[in-house]
């Protein structure tokens, strides 16, 4: 089962966009592949005010992904964790993973010709650290979530 | 090799205390102090390692060897460059003095040595940006408080009701800010929003009013008239510290609620159910005086009836109000040494008139856009030579045309700039400062409750062929006679300099990047605030009788604001979270989120010219002209249109920035010198645009 969850608390999201750059900075991507996105409705009146809410996408790192079984090389991977990442060497760029995936998450990397999608910052994670969109986060709205298992 | 080092961030202007990883020499993460900041930090701060990368920079000092502005080169090196600067200094000396050169920066913490730069240089003419930008407020808050506007920080966090006049806090983002709002929001605070559109601060609103273009005024005196009419404020705090109280209910007195309801375009209901709210939230309800306000004829006075609701709400030196910013005196530290304490202030008269002709103004940094009516006229004397900091007058400043103009009376233009400004692109010689991962600044103090000392270091070595500003001056000091001035020779010295009196050395910074200087939160006792208030009652002055005598009134006169002909549109701008202004514009990742701007016009009117959600549209000042994608929406209101500042630039070396979007200020013609004589910011918002919708929309596929 999978252990992490990214939560997006939209009441404290401001939209300012900054996960979607704290993230890039850190794979050190180049223009293209943007692996986090900030989106929102229209503006609707609600009592007077103006409102929308902010919604926070990433992979959805599935409990049976698509991607997984789909790569040709075996470089699309589900960890123990439930974190899905890509061994780059072993990526060829075939991007057969975004095709198999239904929201075509996974992106290519203009700079390596390779498929690059999030991983939650699993480096990080390994080193007990968040992701860097939920490090960094602005206004703290963004949480790394350890799911836990309720006894009923 | 790994390391962490302590700076401060350098994309836009709040400069938040940043900790930097590196790793061999190279940029590897960059988040928010987390001593400060808990590591947050907004799109543009990790958007730095793109900067550094980019080598869409100056990468060596340039001499101009076309015409101005013709982007013509030659690459030099520092020792060329400086002595050739130190040389045409030398001339303008000369022949018409020092005092015919103007110093520029954009301001904050370390404008103390620009400012000593220039009075080393014996010239009085140190300025910087802020006559386009907060100088309204700052004076407002000089008239009343005797106090700038950095006189009061504010507890938003703890405050029950925050409320905005056009202060788009969480677009302008100032990250430790956004998170005091957002804690106020989570504690059950209430968020009232005033502006022309809706905004990224008003959706969190609890209240909003959607008002007509310009009536700001109008609002906040209806809200001061009702304010006392319903006896919402507090009369102790009124009585003990303020004077002119009957004389402001006076003024204010036909000004009812009900008037600046039907003035303003809004409901009165709603009007009277927010002042009954306050009255009961109080003192912990801060109106905040606005900040950029260079906007209407009458954005000072707006800005002094936001400081007197303020002073109404009793909101002073108390929890989830406005506080006394505590500096070093106030925990028996002395403070670090200045660069201009060692430097005479020279006696000429300022030729912007700020000190002689306009005595009310605050004389620190005077008023940038008079320089140019000196560089016209030659009045009260000569301007002949501009040098600007980390300021671009270009993106700045309205109308470019005629900045140029007056600018070809001058015989000599230097940027120290770490990108290309599009001021640079026009000067004779562009010195390129290392981006702020790339250098060392000064010491600086930052006041708060808890008040520290905080530095920038160098996180990586220089890319490319640059200094930092204190060496650049240093060796420009040099070249004119008066480094000595200036005893330092490399960063720790100049630190060691500063930091001399107050008894720290840099080592005490080591540990969290800063020193602070008091573990507790000091306040004042708000029952004895005598002494406080710098004006000359020593109270806080709904009338200001000094500013009275010199021809000040302290309320003017409403005056509607003029409503646009036929088809024009008064054009307002603003800020996004991804962008500081123009200097972002180029940096490959905030590119990418937002390469260009757009119009947001009200679907109604919208409807009437043709144009729907995505059309290119057509934005005419008098001569000038920018074509950008129209937003088409009912939230905002039909006289006005928008966009965001800092687009349309023309430097065609910043191949992601150039001509992509389209800039306000080259429309905003005729408005270079249209100032408010009260607080001194100009009127960039009293500009009516043309807007069509563009024939560049494909009406049919011609080619194959």
């Amino acid at each position: 089962m999978n252990k992490y969850m990214l939560y997006l608390n939209s009441k404290r999201c401001i939209g300012c966009h900054g996960c979607e750059i704290h993230c890039k900075a850190n794979k050190d991507l180049p223009v293209g592949p943007i692996l986090c996105e900030i989106s929102h409705e229209p503006l609707k009146s609600v009592k007077g005010v103006p409102k929308t809410e902010f919604f926070f996408r990433s992979c959805y790192h599935c409990e049976d992904p698509y991607c997984v079984p789909i790569c040709p090389t075996g470089a699309m991977k589900k960890r123990e964790d439930g974190i899905v990442y890509i061994d780059e060497d072993a990526c060829i760029g075939c991007m057969a993973c975004a095709g198999a995936c239904p929201w075509n998450i996974p992106q290519v990397n203009p700079a390596t010709g390779k498929a690059v999608k999030c991983d939650y910052c699993m480096d990080r994670v390994d080193q007990g650290l968040r992701p860097a969109c939920v490090t960094k986060c602005t206004t703290r709205a963004l949480k790394f979530v350890t799911l836990q298992v309720v006894e009923s | 090799m790994k390391k962490t080092v302590w700076s401060m961030c350098g994309m836009c202007s709040v400069r938040c205390p940043i900790k930097v990883e590196v790793e061999d020499g190279r940029v590897t993460w960059i988040e928010g102090n987390p001593h400060i900041l808990k590591g947050s930090l907004c799109a543009k701060g990790s958007a730095g390692v793109a900067l550094q990368k980019d080598p869409e920079r100056p990468q060596q000092p340039l001499i101009r060897s076309g015409g101005r502005g013709a982007g013509k080169w030659e690459p030099v090196s520092w020792y060329t460059a400086l002595d050739y600067v130190a040389e045409r200094v030398e001339k303008i000396k000369e022949k018409y003095g020092s005092k015919a050169i103007v110093m520029s920066c954009r301001g904050g913490p370390w404008q103390d040595l620009i400012k000593a730069f220039c009075h080393a240089l014996g010239s009085p003419n140190f300025t910087n940006h802020d006559s386009a930008c907060g100088r309204n407020v700052h004076h407002a808050s000089k008239s009343v408080y005797g106090l700038g506007r950095k006189g009061f920080i504010y507890d938003i966090a703890k405050a029950k009701h925050l409320v905005c006049f056009g202060r788009n806090l969480l677009a302008s983002l100032r990250v430790a800010e956004a998170n005091q709002v957002m804690d106020m929001l989570d504690n059950g605070g209430s968020l009232t929003y005033v502006d022309v559109r809706q905004t990224l601060t008003g959706i969190k609103a609890t209240r909003f009013f959607q008002v007509r273009p310009g009536t700001d005024y109008a609002l906040a005196l209806g809200m001061i008239n009702e304010v006392i009419k319903q006896e919402a404020y507090d009369k102790e705090f009124v009585e003990k510290y303020t004077v002119g109280f009957d004389h402001m209910a006076a003024f204010v007195e036909p000004y009812t609620a009900d008037w600046a309801a039907k003035e303003c375009g809004i409901k009165v209901k709603k009007l009277k159910d927010f002042v009954s709210e306050i009255g009961q939230q109080r003192p912990k309800v801060i109106f905040h005086p606005g900040w950029m306000l260079s906007r209407y004829r009458d954005s000072f006075y707006a800005s002094r009836c936001l400081h007197i609701l303020n002073v109404l709400m009793g909101n002073i030196e108390t929890e989830g109000g406005q506080l006394f910013p505590k500096g070093p005196g106030d925990c028996g530290i002395k403070g670090l040494r200045t660069f201009s304490s060692n430097v005479p202030k020279p006696e000429d008269k300022r030729a912007d008139g700020v000190g002689w002709k306009y005595k009310h103004f605050d004389k620190g940094p005077g008023l940038f856009h008079l320089y140019y009516e000196a560089m016209m006229t030659g009045e009260p004397y000569p301007i002949k030579g501009l040098i600007c900091y980390r300021h671009d007058p270009f993106n700045c400043f309205p109308d470019v045309a005629t900045q140029k103009e007056a600018l070809d009376n001058c015989e000599l233009l230097v940027s120290i700039d770490t990108h290309y400004s599009e001021f640079g692109w026009y000067c004779d010689v562009i010195l390129p400062e290392s981006m702020y991962l790339e250098r060392e600044t000064p010491v600086a103090t930052q006041k708060g409750l808890k008040p520290r000392f905080i530095y920038r270091d160098r996180a990586a070595e220089p890319r490319y062929n640059t200094k930092p500003s204190w060496e650049i001056l240093k060796m420009l000091a040099d070249r004119l006679g008066f480094g000595e001035m200036f005893p330092f020779q490399t960063a720790e010295d100049m630190w060691k300099w500063q930091l001399e009196p107050t008894g720290y050395s840099i080592e005490d910074f080591q540990d969290k990047g800063f020193v602070s200087l008091s573990d507790t939160p000091i306040m004042y006792d708000r029952e004895n605030l005598e002494g406080k208030f710098k004006t000359a009652s020593g109270k806080i002055e709904f009338v200001n009788e000094s500013w009275e005598n010199l021809g000040i009134p302290s309320f003017k006169p409403y005056e509607s604001p003029k409503k646009p002909p036929k088809g024009r549109f008064r054009l307002v701008f603003g800020r996004s979270p991804v962008h500081a202004h123009s200097h972002t514009i180029n940096n490959p990742f905030l590119h990418e989120l937002m390469p260009e701007n757009t119009l947001w016009i009200n679907k109604r009117v919208a409807t009437r010219l043709g144009i729907n959600e995505g059309d290119w549209v057509d934005v005419i000042g008098d001569s000038q002209m920018g074509t950008i994608r129209a937003h088409v929406t009912e939230f905002i209101h039909p006289e006005a249109v928008y966009t965001v500042h800092g687009f349309g630039r023309q430097v065609p070396l910043q191949s992601r920035a150039y001509h992509a979007g389209m800039s306000d200020q080259k429309l905003q013609e005729g408005l270079l010198l249209m100032m408010d004589e009260a607080g001194g910011g100009l009127c960039l918002c009293e500009k009516f645009v043309t807007v069509r919708r563009s024939s560049r929309n494909p009406r049919r596929r011609v080619e194959l």
